[in-house]
């Protein structure tokens, strides 16, 4: 049996209702729909510049596509963290004073798009050149080819990978912490500033992680297990009926 | 009588190597050319270059009065829409149902109302006898309906002239005759067309002349009847006879 003491240390250690206390309060609740938001705002930046790098890399002049590498050379070459406290600290020296929620979804969507080209591009280029020739030989633009006949089949390519980067994202998004962002870490770190409770606070925290990207890990399987059973039908691509414009 | 196309002295080099050496080849309107010769004879590169999918090193084309073997890359497109092709590997838009895939180009390119579209889609399937495939996506239709949705395809652009590159070698043998049928019935109404081939029957039933390629040039054309009698050169006497052994 263990001594009177150790057995008081361990409780104090861990209070089971303080963590539900935590879970339930509307501090943690608000902060995981930070968390929430500010990942889907910063994919969705993302995804916005990925496209645009990825398409810009396919480019016939050299110049978008030197551009595009300076771009993915700068966003990958320097860490995420080093970018979103740039963006906070540098950027209102240049008079561009914007508040943490901002600065944190243009950090991270800006390097997310970075490795968003890469996911795109992969896509793009995995439709055959065959279908662009074809399309080419019916005297559609190029422009034209990319949007109506290369990007809805590199859409469904990508759907897995970019499921992963959005799980990626949320984890990524405790970084926004560090500027004062409302999110999961910070309200656990700042509960337990009051009470030095911080295996409960991170704990609660810990679990709004896990509950999000269960949530997401599941919806990506079941999107991924739709899309194999259907493999005539392209299911992100045009529906029959829907080239009307 | 004008013809409908005027190739002369055509030359093509891909890195240095010249595949075409100075080409002549005359269309006129209603005529079925078939293209014979033994691969690597530069006849599918002769075809890609009709249509303007590979630019020429030197020569002239002359179609519909007007020259356009020099036409700028902002006009090719337009060249394209007068000149139908179908590939050896069908090449359908994955993404989209046979309708889709008929009707997406003179939507897109020559603004037809998207019913109307759908309308002349449905009759063109009645001419390729696949009107119960409107709906069936590629992967879910044989390589010869494949070859017949993607003839349906050319058409739809009403161009004044058709390009059958290789169109039955990628195909089961038992599906070959419903390919070479609608090509035949084609020609019979009128269709200005040049086929590459290897079939030497479609040949004999369907061409009006016929053009022997070797090594970059032409080396031999008659008139149907004459190219398939005795008296042809040894080259191509050995050709048929390697052709039909």
């Amino acid at each position: 049996m263990a001594p009177a003491g150790g057995e008081f240390r361990v409780l104090s250690l861990f209070k089971p209702t303080l963590l539900l206390d935590y879970l339930f309060s509307s501090a943690f609740a608000f902060a995981a729909l930070n968390t929430l938001w500010i990942s889907l705002a910063s994919l969705a930046v993302g995804g916005v510049v990925g496209l645009i790098l990825a398409v810009g890399q396919e480019a016939p002049s050299r110049i978008i596509r030197r551009a595009v590498l300076a771009y993915l050379w700068l966003f990958r070459g320097t860490p995420v963290l080093l970018q979103l406290v740039f963006a906070f600290n540098v950027l209102p020296a240049f008079g561009v004073v914007l508040p943490g929620y901002a600065c944190a979804v243009l950090a991270l969507g800006l390097n997310e798009g970075a490795y968003m080209a890469e996911i795109m591009r992969s896509g793009i280029r995995a439709v055959g050149r065959g279908q662009r020739v074809a399309a080419r030989a019916l005297g559609l633009e190029e422009a034209q080819i990319m949007r109506w006949i290369v990007l809805p089949q590199a859409l469904r390519i990508i759907i897995p990978p970019i499921g992963n980067q959005f799980i990626g994202m949320l984890k990524l998004s405790a970084l926004v912490s560090v500027i004062g962002v409302q999110e999961l870490l910070l309200t656990a770190d700042q509960t337990a500033a009051a009470n030095f409770r911080y295996f409960e606070t991170l704990s609660a925290a810990g679990l709004y992680y896990l509950a999000l990207t269960t949530l997401f890990m599941a919806g990506q399987t079941l999107l991924e297990k739709h899309l194999a059973r259907r493999p005539g039908r392209r299911a992100v691509a045009l529906p029959a009926g829907s080239i009307v414009r | 009588m004008t013809p409908l196309l005027d190739a002369a002295g055509i030359w093509k080099s891909f890195h240095g190597q010249a595949v075409l050496h100075g080409v002549d080849l005359t269309v006129y309107p209603g005529q079925c050319l078939v293209l014979l010769g033994p691969s690597g004879s530069g006849k599918s590169t002769l075809l890609r270059c009709l249509n303007l999918l590979e630019p020429v090193s030197s020569g002239s084309i002359i179609f519909e009065g007007a020259e356009i073997a020099d036409t700028p890359r902002k006009q090719i497109a337009r060249v394209r829409q007068r000149i139908g092709m179908v590939f050896q590997n069908f090449e359908l838009f994955a993404h989209m149902s046979a309708l889709d895939n008929i009707a997406l180009a003179p939507i897109r390119v020559k603004n037809v109302p998207p019913a109307r579209a759908r309308e002349q889609a449905r009759a063109l399937l009645d001419r390729v006898h696949l009107p119960e495939k409107a709906d069936s996506f590629p992967d879910e239709l044989s390589g010869g309906q494949q070859q017949r949705v993607a003839i349906a395809r050319a058409l739809a652009m009403e161009p004044s002239l058709m390009l059958f590159d290789e169109p039955t070698s990628a195909l089961d043998p038992e599906m070959v005759g419903e390919v070479l049928a609608v090509m035949q019935e084609l020609a019979e109404t009128g269709m200005t067309s040049i086929v590459v081939t290897h079939e030497i029957g479609f040949a004999r039933r369907a061409a009006d002349e016929v053009v022997f390629m070797d090594a970059g040039v032409v080396a031999h054309r008659a008139s149907t009847a004459q190219f398939f009698s005795d008296q042809v050169p040894e080259r191509v006497g050995r050709f048929l006879n390697h052709m039909m052994a």
